[in-house]
């Protein structure tokens, strides 16, 4: 259905799945904030296709030359394709109007929008897929209601579930859909319990059904995703840094991979210690003081990202001066609440504080070195406890977690995540928080660890189980996605952001590859007829519900044929809306930064409504008449002429999704120049 | 006709002791030893701030909420003969002898006592037997107004006192929302319950059409219209009382500051409205962030090669500059004419003519170019022209775009056009990047020439702030003439509805930098407590006030809403499949009064969760009002239904009272800490600290 045009170049964020991809095939770690199935079947479809993995995905617009790049397109064009005859079945099965079912599947057939989006090697054309099939099945178990237990009723039910944890697996906006099927769910399992015919044993079947096939299997399949990731990438890669140091000893090639430390933190060992914020530095000192007017004129000290020799501390009592690297000494273990003193090991400095402000945290005081040759004051204790969740006596290395209490303030060292000036090396600020409040900021674990006198063990010991990675790598996800909505990626104050009005009007598109007039341009852009019917169809259909409702409460008496267009109105319809708003409202709320194709989920929605919609109204608008030749004659020309309409609008926009060349829109001599109908607009 | 006059006039009062009493006693709970401390507590350093600055008359803008709280607090201060002179610039700092203390208090104290009488009410009026902060008492008020409207309409539709209620809710609704936003949530709820009771009365076949459509006009009107004109109605008095420029005046644009007495107002008083040929301007960008400044230049050019190795024109450095100064001053200038002054008569620039900008003390024109800005190299330069690189032409021809044009032939005028400027050879757009210059450029704020301009962004939009048609044609007397201040008169005024508009977006968007504060809390250590805040602490004698609810209160308030939520379930499930536990109308009541009540605790707490702000224990209050609702309704659903033997009951009775003394115990223990009086030796508070979280603040001795 979608012609593929010659396009040899990567666009848009096609560097960055495709990139994934590639992880795949090398089976080098990675780490995204989406979950790994639609990475995975485009790594698939790549491997299958004989792709091998080498294009590096740099920039957008990189030419792909010799790579075997159309197998991954292929197959998300292939998927894309799947939803015109998904969202035909849907809209047949809840009006039972192939007018209304053709209408829908040309809207999706014709629109730009769509076509551009399942061009590329993107994860929405996968989400959409998995999406539109877990909507399809749910619809056809619905209708098979009334054969419960039969095999198509099973059929469906698992399909739906299967669906939900493709949905699922693919980005975490599949969960809007896995709310829209537990919405149904329930409403349908009320209805159940309100029928006095069927006893409560068959409506615990019918409960334990549902639950086993939309609750418990989904979730089996979504643990093997993340199973079937962590199996085929077991090499170290870009995502290493991501993870804690227990799991990066998982991992080929990482440094702390088949290493052997000891286990229990003794007094005299030299450590690391690992912040354990998202992308948390090692703890760090070096010669260089704070500059004149930033607290104290002391050592600094940092966290920083790198291994280095100057990350390393000697762990010290807090008052000995027995030299405790003599090997005949005792050994003697550091345990939960004792209070330590760390020495820098190059500077021979103390971990100190003291109630002087911090450099960019100003409420927070500043840390620093302090001291000569490890003797200072009284300000460089500090108590050592575990805050894992297992009451420990001892400290392990890797696993506990433990936190830095200042014996004197009572504040707590962490790390605030801000980047220091120059004069700090652009390392990351620590400080010590006078506010005891329990974050990662104040985490710190250690690492490496080096002590002649204790016995080494090796870390697969410490190997994670499959459930405390699994936990973990949402963690993480859960964790980076706060943090594009709090700073990753925030908007600086200047710059034009899509937002979530902008996109049922399609205000603004999204440029996909190409900026220049000589480049070969791709626009995502709807099919602008096509969306404003959309818009105007969703306040058509609010109208119509509501005077429908209030017509059936005021117990207005309808003939058969109304009684059915209201049903399919009042049902079919008000899923479809549910939909709608399930996956459109939702993004109101979120601060992160947002994209236009973020939409186009609720946009198939919107257009499944606006089959029916159209339908139920033309029907209306017909049965009014009273002949009924006249009746048909109206109805048909209707559709014809929103047939026509859509075609029509498709071949004035069929360039926006197959590429343009030439001078840009905004340019009167472009062939496109009077089709730019908003300002906004720029191909 | 005249018929009512001759009837006598008799006036009915009903008294309900019950009522009465309970009002006392909130009274005296609230208002015992009121005006103790003399000294700052807690917020009040913040909100005493803005009584102040009421007094004085001095605009300011506050993003915790719309103006009516404030209003009402500065009303009190008012009362009480405040003159506004007093520094809030601690906790714990002692009031001086002009500050009424207790009238400043009484009102927020009036509300909170009248909270107890409201409860009540609202608790008759979900039609339960007799034995059952100034935010949470107007919430309550709303809810109550409504449903007194609601019991009443039953009866006597559209009579005297149905009008009342209705009106008192929508009343009470602005007034909920005008205090802070938080109210809206309350006001959803209430609309939504409006429209489910009118959604029940479409189905009610004895009504005609008619009869609908008016009961639907009414209650649009009150419940939707008069909250708009009423919370339009504070802003309206809020911007009346203040007409000084005040601290932060700078939010604003400068139409508003030019609207404000003093300030900016007493610069631009009496400039020359249109700007023309020859006219003498200050630019100011109408971003405002980082912050304002004004188009700047000086003699100091970019350094040849920045420090990452690109390099620069060399030419003379535009910038952006947060301070008043003569360099800010442009001159318009006509290309095709030499002449620097305004001609007789001055010939106005429009929407799209093409002008040059030439800077007043070095006299060299704007000028862009396709050289990569310092800090955002993906924006051209801009620069003042310096004509000794002849590789590179002068490039100063800039066209006027009126963004907020009523018509394509519109004249630039000062103050309230919003312009921008796109350069003629390369379509760039002069634009604020926002990124502060390194040490060569005094740390001002960068400015470059947009090339690939998205839209409208404010960034990109100036406005001619001061502004005089220029009359001296030698550069020496135009020194002079530019450091000299402004004279001539038009005055300017902005519409209420343009003040409103600007003020009231600028509440909602401005965003205090996230702080942490020592006594801020989650949203979900409120419903256990966790966290106390520390209102006040004597210097020496070590008494303290903190804000720390009553433990059985609240422990009973959340198992009230447990049991709530698994019987309502219970219910539901058995009505379900047609097994009728309690009567009808029962299950009726038990799920209107849950609904308000458990709805109303829900409107006010959940939103807590999506907020990115500091949270503070407080503002879970209003929440727990609705939830303490619950408890008597609890306790009586429990009593009449679900004990049925008479050994029950009376256990049953027994429990309450025991329940009831527990609560009344809690408070006298922890009565020290709420009023600040007696102070107490460290083991007590000790003793007091019952939750290890609680952060009771103990004196080193």
């Amino acid at each position: 259905m979608v012609p593929r045009g010659d396009r040899g170049s990567g666009s848009w964020d096609e560097t960055h799945f495709g990139k994934m991809g590639s992880y795949y095939i090398n089976r080098t770690f990675f780490f995204d904030v989406h979950p790994p199935l639609g990475k995975m079947l485009i790594g698939l479809a790549g491997y299958l296709s004989g792709y091998d993995g080498t294009f590096p995905f740099q920039k957008p617009g990189d030419r792909y030359e010799q790579h075997n790049y159309m197998g991954m397109r292929g197959f998300c064009a292939f998927l894309g394709s799947c939803l015109v005859p998904f969202a035909y079945l849907t809209v047949l099965e809840l009006s039972k109007s192939l007018p209304a079912a053709l209408l829908t599947a040309f809207i999706l057939i014709f629109d730009t929008g769509c076509i551009t989006l399942s061009q590329y090697i993107l994860l929405d054309p996968i989400l959409m897929f998995f999406l539109m099939g877990a909507v399809l099945s749910m619809v056809k178990c619905n209708s098979c209601a009334d054969r419960p237990f039969s095999a198509s009723w099973w059929f469906w039910l698992s399909l739906t579930g299967v669906n939900l944890a493709g949905a699922m697996g693919v980005k975490f906006v599949g969960l809007f859909v896995v709310l829209f099927v537990g919405l149904n769910t329930i409403s349908d399992l009320w209805g159940l319990l309100g029928d006095l015919s069927l006893s409560l044993v068959v409506f615990g079947k019918h409960l334990l059904a549902r639950v086993l096939c939309l609750i418990l299997l989904p979730l089996a399949l979504y643990m093997t995703v993340f199973a079937v990731h962590f199996t085929v990438l077991n090499k170290s890669g870009p995502g290493d840094g991501f993870f804690s140091s227990a799991f990066q000893s998982q991992l080929i090639g990482n440094n702390l991979h088949n290493v052997s430390i000891p286990e229990h933190l003794a007094y005299g060992s030299v450590v690391t210690m690992k912040n354990l914020r998202m992308a948390g530095g090692y703890l760090h000192s070096h010669w260089h003081l704070y500059p004149e007017g930033v607290g104290a004129r002391q050592q600094q000290v940092t966290a920083y990202l790198h291994k280095d020799l100057n990350n390393l501390w000697i762990i010290k009592k807090r008052y000995s001066d027995t030299d405790l690297s003599d090997p005949s000494s005792p050994v003697e273990f550091v345990r939960h609440g004792d209070i330590i003193r760390l020495e820098h090991k190059e500077t021979s400095r103390n971990l100190h504080s003291h109630r002087h402000e911090a450099p960019l945290t100003k409420k927070h005081f500043q840390v620093t070195g302090y001291g000569i040759n490890g003797t200072g004051d009284s300000n460089d204790f500090w108590r050592i406890e575990v805050m894992s969740r297992k009451a420990e006596k001892l400290i392990k290395v890797l696993r506990s977690q433990v936190q830095l209490t200042h014996v004197a303030t009572g504040c707590i060292l962490g790390s605030s995540g801000k980047t220091l000036p120059k004069w700090g090396w652009e390392q990351v600020e620590v400080t010590c928080t006078p506010y005891l409040k329990k974050s990662p900021n104040s985490l710190w674990n250690f690492e490496d660890h080096i002590n002649p006198k204790l016995p080494n063990i090796s870390l697969d010991v410490l190997k994670p189980s499959f459930a405390e990675i699994l936990l973990e790598s949402h963690m993480v996800m859960i964790r980076h996605n706060c943090l594009l909505i709090h700073i990753g990626l925030k908007p600086k104050d200047n710059e034009v952001t899509s937002k979530p009005w902008h996109w049922p009007i399609n205000y603004q598109g999204l440029r996909f590859s190409g900026v220049n007039e000589t480049d070969y341009r791709v626009y995502l852009l709807g099919n602008p007829v096509i969306w404003w019917l959309n818009l105007v169809t969703i306040g058509l259909y609010l109208l119509i519900a509501v005077s429908t409702a209030v017509a059936l409460k005021r117990g207005v008496q309808l003939t058969s044929e109304l009684r059915e267009l209201s049903r399919v109105v009042l049902r079919g319809g008000a899923q479809m809306m549910l939909g709608w708003l399930l996956h459109y409202l939702p993004f109101f709320m979120m601060g992160r930064v947002l994209y236009f194709h973020h939409y186009f989920p609720a946009m198939l929605f919107s257009s499944m409504l606006t089959g029916i919609t159209w339908d139920t109204l033309l029907k209306f608008c017909a049965g009014l008449l009273s002949s009924s030749t006249t009746a048909r004659k109206v109805y048909g020309a209707g559709f014809l002429a929103l047939f026509l309409l859509i075609v029509y609008s498709f071949y004035l926009f069929h360039p926006l999704s197959y590429g343009m060349i030439g001078p840009m829109a905004s340019d009167p001599s472009s062939p496109m120049a009077g089709l730019r109908w908003m300002d906004s607009w720029e191909f | 006709m005249l018929g009512f006059l001759k009837k006598p006039v008799v006036v009915t009062v009903e008294i309900n002791m019950n009522l009465v009493a309970l009002t006392v006693m909130g009274l005296i709970s609230r208002l015992w030893g009121l005006s103790y401390p003399r000294a700052v507590v807690f917020d009040e350093v913040y909100y005493g701030q803005f009584v102040s600055l009421y007094m004085k008359r001095i605009f300011f803008v506050d993003d915790s909420g719309p103006p009516l709280g404030h209003m009402l607090l500065a009303l009190g201060g008012y009362l009480g003969g405040f003159d506004g002179n007093f520094l809030w610039n601690r906790i714990g700092a002692e009031y001086g002898m002009n500050v009424p203390v207790w009238s400043l208090r009484l009102l927020p104290a009036l509300a909170g006592a009248l909270c107890v009488p409201l409860a009540y009410q609202i608790l008759v009026e979900l039609q339960f037997s007799h034995c059952a902060a100034l935010g949470a008492a107007l919430l309550i008020l709303l809810v109550l107004s409504y449903l007194k409207f609601y019991n009443l309409q039953r009866h006597r539709s559209f009579s005297g006192s149905w009008w009342f209620w209705l009106l008192l809710t929508g009343v009470a609704c602005s007034c909920a929302v005008g205090v802070k936003y938080m109210g809206l949530f309350t006001y959803m709820l209430l609309l939504a319950t409006a429209g489910l009771h009118f959604w029940h009365m479409i189905g009610d076949q004895h009504l005609s059409n008619v009869s609908l459509v008016c009961h639907f006009l009414a209650r649009g009107l009150a419940l939707i219209i008069i909250p708009v004109a009423m919370y339009l109605s504070f802003f309206y008095v809020h911007l009346a009382l203040l007409y000084r420029s005040g601290p932060h005046d700078q939010i604003m644009t400068s139409a508003f500051q030019a609207s404000l007495e003093g300030g900016l107002a007493r610069i631009t008083q009496g400039q020359p409205l249109e700007v023309a040929y020859g006219s003498q301007i200050t630019l100011r960008n109408v971003l405002g962030k980082p912050m304002q400044c004004w188009l700047h230049s000086h003699t100091n050019t970019y350094p040849i090669r920045y420090e990452n190795g690109r390099g620069s024109s060399h030419q003379q450095q535009v910038t952006c500059y947060p301070f008043k100064d003569v360099n800010n001053w442009w001159i318009v200038k006509d290309p095709g004419m030499q002449q620097l002054v305004v001609s007789n008569p001055p010939r106005p620039v429009r929407h799209g003519h093409i002008v040059q900008l030439v800077h007043g003390i070095t006299t060299r024109y704007l000028n862009t170019h396709d050289v990569a800005a310092p800090l955002s190299p993906h924006s051209q330069e801009v620069s003042c022209y310096i004509d000794y690189n002849i590789s590179m032409p002068a490039q100063n021809l800039w066209r006027v775009e009126i963004v907020n044009r009523e018509s394509d032939t519109d004249v630039w005028k000062t103050i309230l056009s919003e312009v921008r400027f796109v350069h003629v050879n390369t379509s760039a757009v002069l634009k604020l990047s926002g990124a502060s210059l390194p040490e060569w450029g005094y740390r001002q704020l960068e400015v470059v020439g947009e090339k690939l301009s998205k839209g409208y962004h404010q960034s990109m939009v100036w406005n001619v702030e001061e502004h005089r048609y220029g009359k001296s044609q030698e550069q020496k007397e135009r020194e002079v003439e530019l450091h000299s201040p402004t004279q001539m008169d038009i005055s300017k005024n902005l519409s209420f509805m343009a003040k409103f508009t600007e003020l009231q977006w600028k509440i909602l968007t401005l965003k205090n930098e996230d702080t942490e504060h020592k006594y801020s809390s989650s949203a979900l250590d409120w419903i256990t407590m966790d966290t106390n805040i520390a209102y006040w602490l004597h210097p020496t004698s070590g008494a303290q006030i903190h804000l720390l609810g009553n433990v059985v209160t609240w422990a009973s308030a959340n198992v009230a809403a447990l049991v709530y939520v698994f019987l309502s379930l219970w219910y539901l499930i058995r009505r379900r499949r047609k097994i009728y536990d309690i009567p009808k109308d029962v299950w009726q009541l038990w799920v209107s009064a849950g609904g308000i009540c458990g709805g109303g605790w829900a409107v006010n707490y959940l939103p807590f969760f999506l907020m990115e702000k500091t949270l503070f224990l407080y503002h879970y209050l209003p929440a727990l009002t609705f939830q303490i609702l619950l408890i008597p309704i609890v306790l009586q659903h429990l009593g009449d239904h679900l004990c049925r033997s008479l050994l029950l009951k009376s256990m049953f009775s027994a429990l309450i009272v025991a329940w009831f003394s527990s609560v009344y115990l809690v408070y006298r223990t922890f009565s020290p800490v709420t009023y600040g009086e007696p102070s107490l030796s460290a083991a007590e508070l000790k003793d007091l600290r019952w939750k290890d979280s609680w952060n009771i603040l103990l004196q080193k001795q």
